[in-house]
């Protein structure tokens, strides 16, 4: 077993010009070029100074090496603290009854499935970023896929708790799902509900294996760089007796690649699939053939917009900013400057088709109702956010400025919860019988539940970043190699590229 | 401070004397229950006495068994002879106290601030308790079912006993269910003339009465328990006083009395006591009907309207359709004059103007709201235009509404009919008498009786003179049997403070009410489900009143009270029903009781018609006073306020203001502007004396400048449920001022309070109200006319009567201009011509064959008739039924024009199916759990706009949009066309109730069916599923009765017949509004109406095919008056009632 020499091993942090020392391997002395020291990692991807080794040893020594740090304590205890008001809320529900929240006929789906559908949006980013670039070659993004697929996987699990909490009797949930019963029966497969429960199982289960596999040979690195034996035994354990042999290599790379196509489709089928829940309804500004197109990319949007509000603290406390640069958040922002508009040309289409439509219900809600209705204010905050707030990210200034792009994204993921709280409770304030219509006010429980979910999602997402390689090492080996050599040898040669198109 | 007991300080030690417990029978016992409970007291056996010593004689203090006593009882005893234990022998109701003495419970005095698990808990200790009653034998008394004898009884069939509510003093035939000796739903009984098979909410609630675990279940004495016997001995004690002065101190306070019995025991009384007073009071007391007839004809008649073939009707301020003693019948008759089918296009017209929006004028052609003051001085213009004599001038003399409305009843002689209202003045009752002789309706559509009331007094001079000779200490023993004037009386009279000069204050009641609580005693009255009496209903007509269930607590009848009082204390009821009918009846006597038992009414008992001739000689116009004027009105549901404990009726919405758990000032749009207040603000009224504090309700179709509150809320001491809700408006009420008066001063306040509304939240916006707006699309309380929203279709009958066919052509949309055909039809009915043409027959298909080539799960469903079923092939389910006959496909069509929004049917389907109540939080939270709501729809001007009523069930779509989205497949289609919900499938994902288009569907959000209170477990129906939390609930077509009858059917072999299957909505209805059968059949009733050229389907467009459809409202305003008043040719919602507008 190939064993990283320990005098290998480095300390070289952010800021800080790497002094050219023995240590350096030969090679690397001879062909690296020194670079002027570009603190804003404007136009790299990578920072110039990084070697093999100096990227394994920053990204591992977080886990492996780094004391647990005061501010990493305190975002821990505020995230256990929303996390233990979840496990109230969720207790309480579990007691009472769904009664608890604002839910009422006719709006029937509040907080907790606007949650549901924010979260699934949220956790479309890392699977984009990690199977979609990856099969159109974006070697960018390999500094921010592991990070953004954990986001991913934790999003979806918040996500998935709210179709099991949002019904009223919790304790037959299961019938959702196939199973042979004595009952003979199976679940309604015109119900577009069961639809979510395959797609959003689906979506899960490839994305964990995505996440897994792409994880093993850096788990492997991680066994070998730990010091406490039950340590390496229990990382090892993970790691699935990775040798860094060229055949575990080559099935890597194949699986690896298989598993980004899988993911690919997925990335657009799951949140068609949520929004088939809407679409599939007769709820006039539910019923529309716009919703799938508009949902992924909303989805994909609020998904990049998470990643830079995850990805900016990230790369500040763990001193990454040449790892995550500032192309990668740059990058991030085109994204969301294309799927934001999207999402708006989204909006006028629904405006346009509900006048287009000549249909009474339709016209009534998006004119009287949406726009001029009780909840109008949230319709037009809702236009403000995703349709002017968002141009701001076509300035190269503001999407070069992590403030800026940070109160952007900012703004995009509480916009996004917002779009959601317009088309699915607010729709069925107002339906077809004015008899029957009724406003909506979301409880305090709605609300404790949700904040209880970020609790979730945060207390994973420290764990995680205290436990895993937050950056794929291997990638990024294989990215310094490319910067660094493949370049200065000749891009494109199969023979120095290992059949890598750069 | 009316909680407070305050006894009279000269009398309180007599009482003390009174309470000491007789020594000849409180034996043995440790708790022990020796009737067959299994509580583990050994039984003694048959006439052997067990040892004392056996059963606890360790216990020092307590007396022996008094052997002679005992032996003595047994030797009296009649029928039953077994007996069970001792304690049972010896006495029951002290066996009792012993049983409380083990299991000590809060007095229920003290249960008002009880919270609710305190009291789910002290329920625990009551189901002990109700055990122990519920073993004790069934008395020996034989009560008759309606047409099963009681040998039939199986288990799981239910059986029909019929009876008769007593409201306001006159009787209503019921027939009522019975699972297992528990009634479990009351319906009207068909052979009953003022009931005709049908009933209204209120009856049907007193259903949840009876089983209220609120009702009084002890004999308190200064409102702690005590016994029966204590109380017969200090009665007996008092009486017995009494009788050297030959009853002078003697009183008695009743409800309107009609019933035979308790009036031949009432004489008896009063020949005893020759002195004693019989006083009455009830809030409902009909003097002014009383004084308005003494006034036409100097003697007490009875007034009874007959609406049978009357065309033309004017009320004056009278809610006939649901208020009085006669309402269901006349909304029968009035429903019937008004049935329109495309061969029967007559129907009369009714008039209305009144004080404050009712379902009355919401059901005429033309309503006018007007101040009550100003209704005398309308009616005198009335008679002067029809040429009544001495009528005099008035304001209104010169209006055209008055002119026109004059004509029109002059034009129909003997088939018009004027009908006052019972809270305006007498002068208007004798004017109203005087219109009708003029119109030729005496004899016809109006008679006149013998007083059908036992003692006709007025009312308010009664209890006045009651109340002035207790503060003259006149009055030693008073006995106030039913109602509740300590809250109800006229604030002036102080009557609880004149209670006190009383030294023996008894109450009879089901309730541990205000009065309860201010008398010395107080002993609980039986529900008239578990009690025998007589009673007569408005026409005369007697019934027995015989019970379902043996008194769940230890109530007693008021015959039981006044026998104590003639010295005969051990008499059962039933004894003495029975014994005044032997005493009438000659011949063969067990027969005819059972037949009248049977029956439910007994023959040849009307009223005598009388002949009286009207005067036309009136008092002189008083003048009406200025400023804001005040009407008091009983609440729609809770009435006078002896329903306020009824969860059903609190939450059933009010049928104009929606408003349910409170009541509200009804202010006019206007009046609200012009006082600057807005809805919901609370203001403060002060009239006189008195001053409260309300909510405003803004409320379109009230007069300006009048205020109506309604009565019956505010209740310091009722229930659980109907305790702290709404303001007590009997504060401001007077004897001067019963029903209305001017003088009110409003004051407004900072403060809002919400009221609980289940229809439109968002209310009127009065700052529109001084100018004819059209309908504002941001105002939902506005008819959908803007948003093309065809819910509710209304149409002129001239319209109609033209070409019945004419609905037929779709109206252009708002904004459209009109297409080809549409204008040809139009410019062809605008000439007068036929304009029915084949092509037009096709453009109506056309929409429904395009609908049938589109591509779907289901087929091609949807027939090309606008029956809504192929009369030929039903192909959607070729389902076959037993014995080879074809499944029926149950169908539903409602009549808008014969509906009038009274709720029954609301009220109906909640005793049939179990339905929970939810509360004020929960209902305005929108949660509200009715299967069958009535909405209400406003259209026109906000002074006074048309109101609608569309009572909405479950439409049972074909392709119904809740049953493809269920994932779990608990809502699904029956082979027999309705759309099921099988609750035990459900998980609750309310998917299928955000995809209703109708919502219907209902939600259990908590758990609210009442689960933990064992009487109301015995209320439900056991055919029906109680829901649990989490599960969604629906509208079923009452399908445990359609199963019923396919099961006697497939008994029998023969396939359904119309009429087998009645739901509970249609039941109920006064107006027989609701079809409903099987529509493959063609010759039912479903099938025929669905097959009228009015009939239409809500939301048809979104391609549900509603099973449930409706019959557009037709309307016969008077086009004279068109425009004027709330009729509807102006306001056309359809675009099809004015085509000459449209183009």
């Amino acid at each position: 077993m190939p064993k990283q020499p320990a005098e290998l091993e480095t300390e070289v942090t952010g800021g800080e010009k790497p002094s050219g020392d023995s240590r350096r391997s030969l090679r690397d002395m001879l062909t690296s070029v020194p670079q002027q020291y570009d603190p804003e990692m404007q136009n790299q991807i990578i920072g110039s100074h990084h070697t093999l080794e100096s990227v394994t040893a920053q990204i591992s020594d977080i886990a492996l090496k780094r004391p647990i740090s005061l501010g990493w304590l305190i975002s821990m205890f505020v995230s256990l603290s929303l996390l233990a008001l979840m496990f109230v809320s969720v207790m309480y529900l579990i007691l009472e009854g769904v009664g608890i929240w604002g839910v009422n006929v006719p709006v029937g789906w509040g907080v907790g499935i606007l949650s549901f559908v924010w979260w699934i949006g949220i956790g479309h980013a890392g699977t984009l970023i990690s199977a979609i670039l990856l099969l159109l070659h974006q070697n960018w993004r390999t500094s921010i896929n592991r990070f953004a697929e954990a986001m991913t996987l934790m999003a979806v699990c918040c996500a998935g708790l709210y179709p099991l909490l949002h019904v009223g009797r919790h304790q037959y949930v299961y019938w959702m799902l196939p199973f042979p019963n004595t009952m003979g029966l199976w679940p309604q497969f015109r119900s577009p509900l069961i639809w979510d429960v395959f797609a959003v199982s689906t979506y899960f289960t490839v994305s964990l294996v995505f996440w897994y596999i792409g994880l093993v040979p850096d788990l492997a690195t991680m066994r070998d760089r730990a010091k406490a034996p039950w340590l390496k035994k229990f990382i090892g354990f993970f790691a699935l007796g990775w040798r860094y042999s060229t055949r575990h290599w080559q099935r890597y790379n194949a699986v690896y690649l298989i598993l980004a196509g899988l993911s690919t489709p997925l990335v657009l089928s799951v949140h068609t699939t949520v929004s088939w829940d809407f679409a599939a309804g007769i709820v006039p500004g539910w019923h529309g053939t716009i919703f799938p197109q508009y949902f992924v990319a909303g989805a994909v949007y609020a998904g990049f917009a998470m990643v830079i509000n995850l990805g900016v603290p990230l790369r500040s406390f763990f001193r990454m900013k040449d790892l995550i640069t500032m192309k990668h958040l740059e990058n991030c922002g085109k994204f969301m400057c294309i799927t934001g508009n999207i999402v708006f040309y989204g909006y006028i289409m629904e405006v346009f088709t509900a006048w287009y439509s000549g249909v009474v219900f339709e016209r009534y809600l998006t004119f009287d109702n949406r726009m001029f209705g009780p909840y109008a204010w949230s319709f037009w905050l809702l236009i403000f956010c995703n349709g002017v707030f968002i141009q701001l990210i076509w300035f190269k200034k503001i999407r070069t400025s992590i403030w800026g792009l940070y109160i952007v994204a900012l703004v995009v993921n509480f916009a996004m919860w917002l779009e959601r709280l317009v088309l699915i409770p607010f729709s069925l304030t107002r339906d077809y019988l004015p008899s029957s219509w009724h406003m909506y006010y979301p409880s305090f429980w709605d609300y404790a539940t949700f904040a209880g979910t970020l609790g979730l999602f945060f207390t994973l997402f420290f764990i995680f970043v205290r436990l895993l390689p937050t950056i794929s090492m291997v990638e990024m080996r294989e990215l310094v190699h490319h910067e660094h050599h493949v370049d200065e040898l000749g891009a494109n040669d199969p023979a120095v590229t290992g059949g890598l198109k750069v | 401070m009316p909680n407070e007991f305050k006894p009279a300080q000269n009398n309180s030690e007599k009482l003390m004397e009174i309470n000491v417990l007789p020594n000849e029978s409180d034996s043995c016992g440790s708790g022990g229950c020796g009737s067959g409970c299994g509580c583990g007291t050994p039984k003694s056996a048959s006439g052997q006495f067990i040892p004392l010593t056996a059963i606890g004689a360790a216990e020092p203090l307590r007396p022996p068994l008094d052997m002679e006593k005992l032996r003595k009882k047994l030797a009296n005893q009649n029928g039953q002879k077994y007996w069970r234990s001792l304690e049972e022998l010896a006495d029951d109701s002290q066996f009792k106290e012993l049983v409380d003495r083990e299991f000590p419970r809060q007095a229920p005095g003290s249960w008002q601030g009880v919270s609710r698990r305190d009291f789910l808990r002290l329920m625990g200790a009551g189901l002990a308790l109700a055990g122990l009653s519920g073993c004790a034998r069934q008395p020996d008394e034989h009560i008759t079912p309606y047409v099963k004898m009681p040998e039939d009884t199986l288990p799981g069939r239910p059986l029909f006993y019929a009876t008769a509510e007593t409201r306001n003093g006159f009787g209503r035939g019921l027939l009522v269910r019975s699972n297992m000796a528990r009634p479990t739903k009351i319906d009207g009984n068909p052979d009953h003339p003022t009931s005709l098979g049908s009933t209204d909410a209120i009856t049907q609630a007193t259903l949840l009465s009876m089983y209220d675990p609120d009702r009084s279940q002890r004999v308190l004495l200064k409102g702690e328990d005590s016994q029966w016997n204590s109380f017969v001995e200090a009665v007996t004690v008092a009486v017995e006083k009494q009788k050297s002065a030959g009853g002078a101190g003697l009183r008695i306070l009743t409800e309107t009395v009609t019933s035979p019995t308790l009036t031949s025991q009432m004489q008896a009384l009063l020949k005893k006591f020759p002195k004693a007073q019989w006083h009455q009071w009830e809030v409902n007391n009909r003097d002014n009907v009383k004084q308005g007839a003494r006034m036409s004809f100097g003697r007490d008649v009875q007034t009874v309207y007959s609406l049978k073939s009357v065309k033309t009707i004017l009320s004056l301020d009278a809610n006939f359709l649901h208020e009085g003693p006669d309402s269901v019948r006349l909304a029968r008759e009035f429903a019937d004059g008004r049935r329109v089918r495309h061969d029967k296009t007559e129907m009369n017209r009714l008039y209305v103007v009144e004080s404050t929006p009712t379902i009355t004028g919401t059901s005429a052609d033309h309503s006018w709201p007007l101040k009550a003051s100003d209704i005398e001085p309308f009616t005198r213009a009335i008679a002067a235009a029809v040429g009544v004599a001495g009528a005099g001038e008035s304001t209104f003399s010169a209006d055209k509404r008055v002119q026109e409305m004059a004509k029109d009843l002059l034009a129909n002689p003997g088939k018009s009919l004027v009908i006052p209202g019972e809270y305006q003045p007498p002068v208007v009752h004798a004017l109203a008498h005087a219109i009708n002789a003029r119109l030729g309706a005496v004899g016809k559509s109006v008679k006149y009786t013998e007083m059908v009331e036992a003692n006709p007094a007025v009312h308010t001079d009664s209890l006045s003179a009651l109340v002035a000779d207790m503060n003259a200490g006149k009055v030693q023993n008073l006995f106030i049997l039913g109602g509740n004037p300590v809250y109800d009386a006229p604030a002036d009279l102080k009557f609880s403070e004149a209670l006190q000069k009383v030294s023996l204050t008894a109450h009879v009641g089901l309730y541990n009410d205000e009065t309860a609580s201010w008398c010395n005693w107080h002993v609980p009255q039986t529900h008239y489900l578990e009690e025998w009496s007589d009673v007569r209903a408005y026409d005369g007509t007697t019934s027995i009143v015989q019970p379902l269930i043996a008194p769940l607590y230890e109530g007693k009848s008021f015959h039981e009270i006044l026998a104590v009082l003639l010295g005969q204390a051990n008499r059962k009821g039933y004894e003495i029903v029975r014994e005044y009918w032997r005493g009438k009846h000659s011949g063969d006597f067990e027969t005819w009781w059972r037949k009248v038992l049977n029956n439910g009414v007994m023959e040849n008992t009307t009223a005598k018609p009388v002949s009286v001739t009207a005067k036309s000689t009136f008092p002189a116009p008083t003048s009406a006073g200025s400023g804001l004027e005040i009407c008091f009105r009983p609440d729609f549901h809770v009435g006078d306020g002896r329903y306020a404990n009824s969860g059903w009726l609190q939450e059933l919405p009010r049928p104009l203001t929606k408003v349910t758990w409170d009541n509200a000032a009804l202010v006019s749009p206007a009046t609200a502007q012009e006082q600057g207040i807005a809805q919901e603000q609370v203001i403060e009224l002060d009239l006189g004396d008195g001053r409260i504090t309300l909510p405003v309700f803004v409320l379109p179709g009230q007069p300006d400048n009048s205020i109506t509150v309604q009565l019956g809320y505010g209740r310091t001491k009722c229930g659980q449920v109907g305790g702290g809700v709404g303001s007590d408006t009997y504060l401001l009420r007077t004897s001067k001022a019963l029903w209305f008066t001017s003088g009110l001063q409003l004051k407004k306040t900072n403060d809002f309070y919400h009221l609980a509304t289940t229809q439109h939240h968002h209310t009127i916006d009065f700052k529109t109200a001084d100018t004819n707006v059209p309908d504002d699309p941001n105002d939902p309380t506005a008819l959908e006319t803007e948003h093309g929203r065809d819910v509710i279709k209304v149409i002129p009958i001239a319209e109609f009567a033209k070409d019945p066919n004419f609905f037929l052509v779709p109206a252009p949309m708002a904004d459209e201009a009109p297409d080809e055909t549409q204008k040809t039809y139009r410019a062809k009915r605008a000439a007068g011509e036929n304009a029915k043409t084949e092509a037009l027959e096709e453009k109506s298909h056309e929409g429904m064959d395009a609908a049938n080539d589109l591509p779907s799960f289901y087929g091609p469903i949807w027939p090309s008739d606008r029956t809504g079923i192929d009369k030929n092939n039903v192909p959607t389910y070729k389902g076959v039924g037993y014995g080879g006959n074809p499944t029926p496909q149950w169908a539903m069509t409602i009549d808008l024009t014969t509906c009038i929004g009274c709720n029954a049917c609301t009220i109906g389907c909640q005793a049939e199916n179990n339905i929970a109540t939810v509360g004020k939080y929960q209902t305005s939270m929108g949660r509200e759990m009715h299967w069958i709501r009535v909405d209400r729809y406003y259209d026109g001007d906000v002074a006074n706009p048309a109101t609608h009523h569309q009572p909405l069930p479950c439409m049972q779509c074909e392709k119904a949009p809740c049953e493809y989205v269920c994932p779990v497949e608990a809502t699904s289609h029956s082979v027999e066309g309705i759309n099921e919900q099988t609750y035990n499938r459900c998980v609750g994902t309310r998917y299928c109730s955000n995809n209703c288009p109708y919502k219907v569907r209902r939600f259990n959000f908590l758990q609210y069916s009442e689960l933990a209170s064992p009487t109301i477990s015995l209320m439900h129906n056991p055919n029906v599923t109680t829901r649990a939390r989490g599960v969604m609930e629906k509208c079923t077509y009452c399908v445990q009765r359609i199963n019923d009858a396919r099961w006697h059917a497939e008994v029998d072999n023969r396939p359904m017949k119309d009429g087998d299957v009645v739901t509970a909505c249609q039941q109920v209805c006064p107006t027989n509004a609701i079809s409903f059968g099987n529509v493959v059949d063609q010759t039912s009733e479903v099938y025929k109406t669905k097959a009228e050229p009015h009939n239409y389907g809500v939301l048809t467009d979104l391609n549900t095919y509603p099973r449930t459809t409706y019959l557009a409202r037709l309307r016969n305003p008077n086009p004279k008056l068109e425009g004027d008043g709330a009729s509807q040719t102006d306001h056309d919602n359809s675009g099809n009632a004015a085509p000459e507008a449209a183009l």
